[in-house]
């Protein structure tokens, strides 16, 4: 049963923790290439900048979340949001709006957010070092330990502070988001404008409105998926090129332009990494008599070692390409 | 009788009065280099930037001809700098005397045997088993020999790793290297090209991130093969090396051996570009759904050129990892050898290749001349805020400063796609009456 304990803490509460933050990543670039059809390749780095804002924020008022009882940087995350969305808005405007203006193809749109990707970078690094920095300023980081009250256990079912918000803020965006998409004014016109550009733009909605909250939509999730992943290990400059393909992965893989897709998608590919990277030498060791005796010998039986990590996405990527390029939920363009 | 046709798509013949201008003040930017930094830096300068321009060359044909965009340049440069480092090493004697040469060729036989294995299961419809049974039986199949195989290697690698540290090159001539590397990198580019050439741009875009992040993490994780962080060095020189004829000298042959190379290249590829080949690219590039009206096999052609484009980058990627005399999977960066590759080739004029020649040595000597620049910069500053703001500057300033270049890098991609597009010697097209 100690085993089973170590499978829980090591794939079910990490796949988890990966999933949540992948696929309110994926959901934000999905809405972005459904709305202006184009892969935006600086998303890992607006998670970023949300992130930095976040410990900007803590940094300067460090007291600020005692005084109600949760930690600073949860009570920083509003403004964040706010911040990232109006970096995005600004960007658009800045950046992608001459472009499109210009009826450009969409991968130079592509290379343009590669540009500001690198820009991005740049300025994050310029102002927080290169180095890795611990979000909790102030604050403790709490560590739960659940015991099981089962004869033998002797592993107590470990998850952090972080982790526990991680999962409450993923539901309350993933419920808010489907029902600003299904019920809203706003968000009916932007399934529209992902259905039939031309005809939503004839039927009167007003497309730059719905660009610029897509934006918007796009840069506060993007905050809230870097803060949280920053949260659970530290923040670091140089996230985003780690995150980038398995956000996009999991963005295919629900099928582009499928908002609950993506969120499907996040999950799947959360959870493949984890498996990959699992021993599942330690899941057969009650059996150890039993087995024969090349199995049993056999010490590391993971997929992939922790370093090889990013082949699992990228392993996902191919095979949905390769068999099923529009995801499993069918997504509109591909 | 004359057998030659007119060309309609090249352009009328004029005084090339732009590009005349535009490589005068790159030579006279040369020269002012070879004033200030002396005669030895220059020329490195020279031949980096010439094995870049080998990687420019490959970027604008997948870019500029056919509108392919590869953001993994990285990764094809790694493997070419990979195989450099494997055939011209000298041979590692530590490994080759003890009995691990013949464990390591039994656990590859044992990789070979399950890959037949698990291909044969996939076949089993042909012998008229159910195509679900079949399917389930693979994969399973798959699962188990993978982690039993996989594991028997691990063990075998860390024998390497604890009893020869690595298993050494070859001992061959450094261009066996470069070669091998180009077939390399090319054998790589067909694999994803025949992916992602059949679906929208953007996929190829991101699978060729995600194939450059994982050819390096491979690299610098197989400390059997590479010795990963602990890098390789020295790696042996086509030409004379520094120590014999001292390092002006030395670099000016290795300049003149790439030279000779960007001008076979060039000259090939100019040949292709005004060839019926080069033409059915562009008009693939310009129209797919008419020139797939008028029969040509487009995926078919946009492999080719992804392929020979991938070739051309493994190339360069070999040329300079010897020159280097260096293999440090860790020194391979988006930043080095994606993005600035795709700097000189939009900036100098996607699908011209004298554009690109000339965006390659122009951007490498900006990107060489703003580190002392950014530096400068950041000190005029930090000794700005000191003075009147009593600021306390952090300790890490010298490295902050660099990451300013990130920046500049990355606005001048949004720049130059803004106002200039096609480059600054854009590629030439008649537009027939």
């Amino acid at each position: 049963m100690n085993e089973l304990v170590f499978f829980i803490n090591n794939v079910v509460i990490a796949g988890c923790v990966a999933g949540s933050i992948y696929a309110i990543g994926a959901v934000g670039v999905t809405l972005i290439f459904s709305i202006m059809r184009f892969a935006h390749f600086a998303h890992g780095d607006m998670m970023t900048f949300g992130a930095f804002m976040v410990l900007l924020l803590t940094t300067l008022f460090p007291q600020a979340g005692a005084a109600i009882g949760i930690p600073t940087p949860l009570i920083m995350l509003p403004f964040a949001m706010a911040l990232t969305a109006v970096l995005a808005v600004g960007i658009d405007r800045a950046f992608y709006k001459p472009l499109r203006a210009h009826g450009v193809k969409p991968i130079v749109m592509v290379i343009a957010s590669l540009g500001v990707t690198l820009m991005l970078q740049g300025l994050i690094r310029l102002f927080a070092g290169t180095g890795g920095e611990s979000l909790y300023v102030d604050d403790r980081k709490e560590i739960f330990r659940i015991p099981l009250p089962i004869e033998g256990v002797r592993v107590p079912v470990v998850i952090t502070e972080p982790q526990i918000y991680l999962f409450a803020l993923t539901l309350i965006s993933v419920v808010a988001l489907h029902f600003f998409l299904s019920r809203s004014r706003l968000g009916k016109a932007m399934r529209a404008m992902s259905d039939n550009p031309a005809l939503a733009q004839a039927s009167g909605i007003n497309t730059n409105t719905i660009v610029a909250v897509t934006w918007v939509i796009a840069g506060g999730l993007a905050a809230i998926a870097g803060t949280l992943l920053s949260l659970d290990v530290t923040f670091k400059p140089d996230l985003s090129f780690f995150l980038l393909l398995p956000i996009f992965a999991a963005a295919i893989v629900g099928g582009v332009g499928h908002p609950y897709g993506a969120i499907a998608g996040g999950f799947v590919v959360g959870f493949a990494e984890t498996l990959a990277v699992f021993n599942w030498g330690i899941l057969l060791r009650p059996f150890r008599d039993s087995l024969p005796e090349w199995l049993a010998q056999a010490g590391n039986l993971a997929f992939v070692g922790t370093e090889y990590k990013i082949v699992v996405p990228f392993f996902i990527l191919v095979a949905i390409l390769v068999w099923r390029p529009t995801g499993i939920f069918k997504g509109k363009v591909i | 009788m004359s057998t030659t046709r007119t060309d309609t798509v090249a352009a009328p013949r004029r005084f090339p009065l732009r590009e005349v201008i535009l490589f005068v003040v790159l030579l006279a930017a040369v020269l002012g280099v070879y004033g200030m930094m002396g005669s030895a830096y220059s020329t490195r300068m020279l031949v980096e930037a010439s094995c870049y321009a080998i990687l420019a060359l490959g970027l604008t044909i997948q870019w500029g001809y056919a509108g392919q965009f590869n953001a993994g340049v990285m990764g094809f440069v790694a493997l070419g700098g990979f195989c450099a480092m494997f055939f011209s090493v000298p041979v590692n004697d530590a490994f080759w005397d003890s009995s691990l040469p013949g464990e390591l060729g039994v656990v590859l036989a044992y990789i070979v045997g399950a890959a037949v294995v698990v291909f044969g299961a996939s076949r089993l419809d042909r012998i008229g088993v159910p195509k679900k049974l079949r399917t389930v039986i693979t994969v399973v199949l798959a699962v188990v020999l993978y982690l039993v195989v996989i594991s028997a290697f691990r063990g075998v690698a860390d024998q390497i790793e604890s009893q020869a540290g690595f298993i050494g090159g070859l001992g061959l001539p450094a261009w066996v290297g470069w070669i091998v590397g180009g077939a390399l990198a090319g054998g790589v580019g067909y694999f994803i090209g025949h992916i992602c050439l059949g679906l929208r741009s953007d996929y190829l875009a991101i699978a060729t991130i995600g194939i450059a992040e994982i050819i390096k993490a491979f690299l610098k994780n197989s400390d059997w093969l590479t010795r990963g962080t602990a890098t390789v060095s020295p790696l042996p020189w086509p030409v004379p090396g520094p120590a014999e004829v001292g390092f002006t000298l030395a670099r000016a042959m290795y300049l003149s051996v790439t030279a000779v190379m960007i001008a076979a290249i060039f000259f090939l590829l100019h040949r292709a570009y005004h060839a019926p080949w080069g033409r059915m690219i562009r008009a693939i590039r310009d129209n797919e759904i008419s020139s797939a009206a008028m029969g040509k096999d487009i995926n078919k052609r946009r492999l080719e050129i992804f392929v020979l484009g991938c070739i051309l980058m493994g190339i360069g990627g070999a040329v300079l990892a010897s020159f280097n005399s260096l293999f440090d999977p860790q020194g391979y960066l988006p930043l080095n050898h994606t993005f600035l590759v795709l700097v000189m080739v939009i900036l100098g004029g996607p699908g011209n290749n004298l554009g690109t020649i000339f965006g390659a040595v122009a951007v490498y000597i900006i990107w060489l001349m703003s580190e002392p620049l950014a530096l400068f910069l950041m000190e005029l500053a930090v000794h700005f805020g000191e003075s009147t703001f009593g600021w306390d500057a952090p300790a890490s300033m010298d490295s902050r400063a660099l990451q300013a270049r990130v920046f500049v890098i990355g606005l001048l991609i949004t720049l130059v796609l803004r106002f200039a597009p096609k480059g600054l010697l854009p590629e030439k097209t008649k537009h027939v009456d």
